[in-house]
């Protein structure tokens, strides 16, 4: 037999110390910020692999979809045809408005427009593996520019703010978490509400909104939700969803009910990410006033 | 070494499972639980110190790559690898009632855990809903998955158990 160390630490001390370093860790985390040079090896070792998986991933399910039938595609062509020729007429419109708007917006002075935001599109290479929150790990990190606190897109809707950085990957919290909270305002009567993910609404992918004013402004289901001016984190403008359930609270003074999101985070593959924060912005119309 | 190399792989390969292939396998928005899976049998099949080691590691491993609070996960995992090392006195290979419930039970004292410091801490009580929708679905699911992921653990094991004795025997 192999001669084995018999002085070998009691499995009751090594718990305690593993405890202890624990403790430490939990106790160091505001200095680290999200793992230090922990989150570094993460960045060279675990992320290239799950980048790798979710581009296999990504790679089979572009095969399976080559396989639509031809009747389908004609199918789908046609109504997308009929898309398109209605949001010509649309746009046509709108513009005419947007030429109205620019020319009074100069006639006020205005001239921020919200929807022009530099964007940075990234992959989601994998989501956080509990039950509990909804997070998930986007390809683009310190080194592509992203920062704590950018405000993460897909498709037309507000996915998540960017929580913690790596040198090549980025951690995002969806709207739908639990821990998620931002102001929001219904865009047909500008009033302001609070959105908040629940956990318990995230299955069917409803969020809550809370707080509405319950004046003579009627909102009605269907209605959109947008970011509001007065965040400190998520920028204005951005859309969040339409309103599914609008209810009067039991004190006859708010309104709450559930939104949709615009986002379906089940299949969440590509993203953009905003590449200024609102810290930024606001530092900007600072330095602005300043100069003035 | 080679045990050691062996069960490096496991952890890696499990978290990718569970952090990529697993969001797509979702039932009702639930996934099951690799990681506890791996602790628990590694900790009732090696005993304390493995258990504590494998839990040490890839509650790491989940606390730096899904964000939230580091440590949190590490010290839930190393306690749970402890726990289940104390079972493998019990531990015979061809009873899988004894896995079983060992990791049903793992699985519910981690989903208690974390109801209790993230929700209950901030003030949300409905724990009925929790235990209905986030907590009994994972445990159904990730028993399902224990019972095939189980078996390729307790296989690998055998053999490197085997081989382990033969290089044993040689020196003798």
């Amino acid at each position: 037999m192999k001669i084995r160390n018999q002085n070998t630490i009691p499995s009751k001390y090594v718990l305690l110390i593993l405890v202890i370093v624990c403790g430490i860790l939990l106790g160091a985390e505001r200095f680290l910020d999200g793992g230090g040079p922990l989150s570094w090896i993460a960045n060279y070792t675990i992320v290239p692999m799950q980048r790798g998986i979710s581009y296999a991933g990504t790679w089979m399910s572009d095969v399976s979809d080559n396989f639509a039938t031809l009747s389908d595609l004609r199918k789908e062509n046609e109504q997308l045809q009929e898309r398109v020729d209605q949001l010509t007429i649309d746009n046509t419109r709108l513009n005419q408005e947007q030429y109205e708007l620019e020319r009074l917006q100069e006639l006020y002075k205005l001239d921020q427009n919200y929807g022009d935001y530099e964007k940075v599109g990234a992959h989601v290479i994998a989501t956080g593996g509990t039950n509990w929150f909804s997070t998930f790990t986007i390809d683009k990190g310190s080194n592509d520019g992203i920062r704590e606190d950018m405000n993460v897109l897909a498709g037309s809707g507000l996915a998540g703010i960017v929580t913690e950085v790596g040198p090549n990957y980025a951690q995002v919290r969806s709207v739908i978490d639990d821990e998620s909270n931002l102001s929001g305002m219904v865009l047909s009567t500008s009033d302001l509400c609070i959105v908040r993910g629940d956990l318990t609404l995230m299955e069917d992918g409803r969020i809550r909104f809370e707080n509405l004013p319950n004046n003579d402004n009627e909102i009605e289901v269907g209605e959109q939700v947008v970011t509001s001016h007065i965040s400190s984190t998520y920028l204005q403008g951005l859309f969040i969803g339409y309103i599914s359930e609008i209810n009067v609270d039991s004190n006859n003074l708010t309104r709450s009910g559930y939104i949709t999101p615009a986002v379906d985070f089940t299949n969440l593959q590509e993203v953009l990410v905003i590449t200024k924060t609102k810290a930024d912005l606001t530092a900007e119309d600072d330095a602005q006033e300043e100069g003035e | 070494m080679k045990r050691k190399v062996i069960t490096a792989c496991f952890i890696i390969v499990c978290f990718l499972l569970q952090s990529t292939v697993f969001s797509v396998l979702q039932f009702a928005s639930i996934r099951p639980n690799l990681m506890i899976i791996l602790t628990s049998a590694f900790g009732f099949m090696r005993g304390r110190k493995t258990g504590m080691a494998v839990g040490f590691a890839s509650g790491l491993l989940m606390d730096v790559c899904w964000g939230g609070v580091l440590g949190f996960y590490t010290l839930i995992f190393t306690v749970i690898g402890y726990l289940n090392g104390s079972f493998k006195r019990l531990f015979f290979d061809e009873d899988i009632k004894l896995p079983l419930g060992l990791i049903a039970g793992s699985e519910l004292a981690y989903g208690l855990t974390v109801y209790v410091c993230f929700f209950m801490m901030r003030g949300d009580f409905r724990f009925g809903h929790y235990l209905i929708h986030v907590v009994m679905p994972e445990l159904v699911y990730t028993i399902l998955v224990t019972i095939i992921l189980y078996q390729v653990i307790l296989h690998i094991n055998r053999k490197l158990e085997a081989e382990e004795q033969r290089s044993a025997s040689r020196f003798v």
